[in-house]
């Protein structure tokens, strides 16, 4: 019963904030609006009883992300007008055929019985096991099952896997810093290098 | 899960506030004091016996004093801001153990009533998550105000939290790794658990140091002792995190009016002060729970064995508080001995000293986990 209440409540706030997002004239509230949203899935995350992964959802996305978004708005500035003209070519075209192929397949799939609604714990696909639940989400599971403790073969744990990605969260770090520094020098006019 | 369980929920919430917000009372006193003595003068005088009541006189004030509300703010994140504040700083303090637990018979059943809102097994993360929560407030309010000092307290503050957030998590990180392999399988990152780990004292050691065994025995199994550098690094971070001196650049005096509460008066100003002081006191709450043993000290057992767990309660309640305003004390002498960090020193100390000395403890400490675990890779 508290699970019911607990999604109606933060599903309207997670779509109301997913609402703000794209409609709101401010970015500032754009901002807000996403924050919420991600707040709401933290406690979606709780609800499933992986509770690392909730605080990680609000220690970076809630905290770290959206705090750098609020930073860079604030210095950009916020009274800029928003332009309202289309920058990319075809895009409406391309965000209908989208849409359409999105809802077509949902109801291709709902009708055929393949999607199934999962209601309560027990009831959907998702095989639920509800007495070792207490344990699913906790940091000491999401470690055993990162480096694969549990299992007879040292290499079937996910280590590599996650290795493999911070690697290219690194690249794309490293990628941003060199898009933002290394410019090609501009033509015209004297620019700050060429001072020196 | 019955109505005793929602009962003591509610005592246990209840109770916390009412600490809250006496400590606060007796904080803002206790630093305007002491700061007035370091600076050679009386401070507050007139209410009450030396000016005790000074801080209730003034809370009264605010009470009724107009709220100004500036005509270029956003009105309802100018409002949402002071109220942001004040329920991240009380939601912090909640997975805190502030006294020795024990056990009371209630509806036929014995039921362990803790000192402690509520216990997590996440709350060192909570925190942090808490804490990252807390710079909206800041945030919002100095851009809501629709004024210029306030925004660049407010932008002052974002960037402040973000390099000190980082700092803090890594300090904590060798921490628990730490905590981890001394107690396998313990819940580690429970606040209540961590309180117990550090009960006791150190065991005797043999080999070259055992001469020591005398004096070794008798320190308190702290892990301030094994993880100073994490604890340096904390301290260092949770001022910042606070806001306080000499990391005040939110709300600079001299620069800023007051930063991001310059446009705010009456009782949403009393709600940021609030919210700081309450910060102030859960930071070192925080370092007492983590370093320096939570509520434990001598003769605790004793106390619960010979005369009753109620007043070994109270006496470890007596250690927490004194614990904590250890490091009040420290929070007040800081502000009123050192100069504000300009920005970029402010900026370089993150991260160039404190983050990278959080790493390089990190990668330090798990090597001497590791070898202490698994012997040297050449042996």
């Amino acid at each position: 019963m508290v699970e019911v209440i607990l999604f109606a409540v933060f599903g309207t706030v997670a779509i109301a904030g997913a609402l703000t997002v794209i409609l709101a004239r401010n970015p500032i509230y754009s901002a807000l609006g996403l924050m919420a949203t991600m707040f709401s899935l933290s406690v979606f995350y709780i609800m499933h009883l992986a509770h690392f992964v909730a605080a990680i959802q609000i220690i970076v996305y809630t905290g770290a992300v959206m705090t750098l978004f609020l930073f860079v708005i604030m210095l950009i500035g916020v009274d800029r007008t928003e332009d309202t003209a289309e920058q990319l070519p075809n895009q409406r075209r391309i965000v209908i055929g989208l849409g359409l192929t999105i809802a077509i397949t949902t109801v291709v799939l709902t009708v055929g019985q393949n999607f199934k609604w999962v209601t309560a714990p027990g009831s959907g696909p998702v095989n639920w096991d509800a007495n070792a639940d207490a344990t699913n989400g906790t940091i000491q599971a999401v470690g055993r099952v990162l480096f694969g403790a549990d299992t007879a073969e040292r290499t079937a744990g996910w280590a590599l896997p996650f290795e493999a990605v911070s690697l290219l969260l690194i690249v794309a770090a490293v990628g941003a810093i060199a898009l933002a520094f290394f410019r090609p020098l501009r033509k015209v006019g004297p620019s700050p290098v060429e001072d020196e | 899960m019955d109505w005793w369980d929602v009962l003591l929920v509610v005592v246990r919430v209840v109770g916390v506030f009412a600490l809250l917000m006496t400590v606060t009372v007796l904080l803002v006193w206790i630093e305007r004091k002491l700061v007035a003595d370091m600076q050679n003068r009386l401070g507050p005088m007139r209410a009450g016996p030396h000016g005790v009541l000074q801080t209730v006189a003034d809370g009264l004030k605010l009470f009724f004093k107009e709220q100004i509300t500036p005509a270029k703010s956003e009105f309802l994140i100018y409002m949402l801001a002071p109220a942001l504040s004040v329920i991240t700083a009380f939601l912090m303090f909640l997975v805190v153990p502030f006294a020795r637990p024990f056990d009371i018979t209630l509806g036929g059943q014995v039921r362990s009533f803790t000192f402690q809102a509520m216990d997590l097994n996440i709350s060192v993360l909570y925190v942090l998550a808490i804490s990252s929560i807390a710079v909206y407030a800041v945030v919002l309010a100095g851009w809501s105000s629709g004024s210029k000092y306030p925004l660049l307290g407010g932008v002052r503050a974002t960037a402040q939290a973000i390099s000190y957030e980082a700092a803090m998590g890594l300090s904590l990180v060798a921490l628990i790794m730490f905590i981890a392999v001394q107690n396998r399988g313990g819940d580690v990152m429970s606040m209540a658990s961590i309180v117990d780990f550090q009960a006791g004292t150190y065991g005797a050691t043999e080999g070259f140091l055992s001469f020591l065994n005398p004096i070794i025995t008798r320190v308190p199994k702290w892990f301030i002792l094994p993880q100073v550098i994490p604890f340096i690094i904390f301290a260092t971070a949770g001022v910042a995190e606070t806001n306080r001196a000499p990391f005040d650049l939110v709300e600079a005096e001299q620069e800023l009016v007051a930063g991001f509460h310059t446009e705010y008066s009456g009782m949403r100003f009393a709600m940021f002060f609030l919210a700081e002081y309450i910060n102030m006191f859960t930071m070192s709450a925080l370092m007492v729970t983590l370093f320096f043993g939570g509520w434990g000290g001598p003769f605790l057992d004793t106390i619960a064995l010979n005369v009753g767990p109620w007043l070994a309660s109270v006496v470890s309640f007596g250690y927490f508080m004194a614990k904590v305003f250890v490091f009040l004390f420290l929070f007040i002498w800081i502000r009123a001995s050192f100069p504000r960090l300009r920005y970029d020193q402010l900026m370089d100390l993150g991260w160039k000293r404190l983050i990278p000395g959080a790493l390089l403890w990190l990668v330090a400490s798990s090597l001497a986990l590791a070898i202490r675990q698994f012997g040297l890779p050449w042996t």
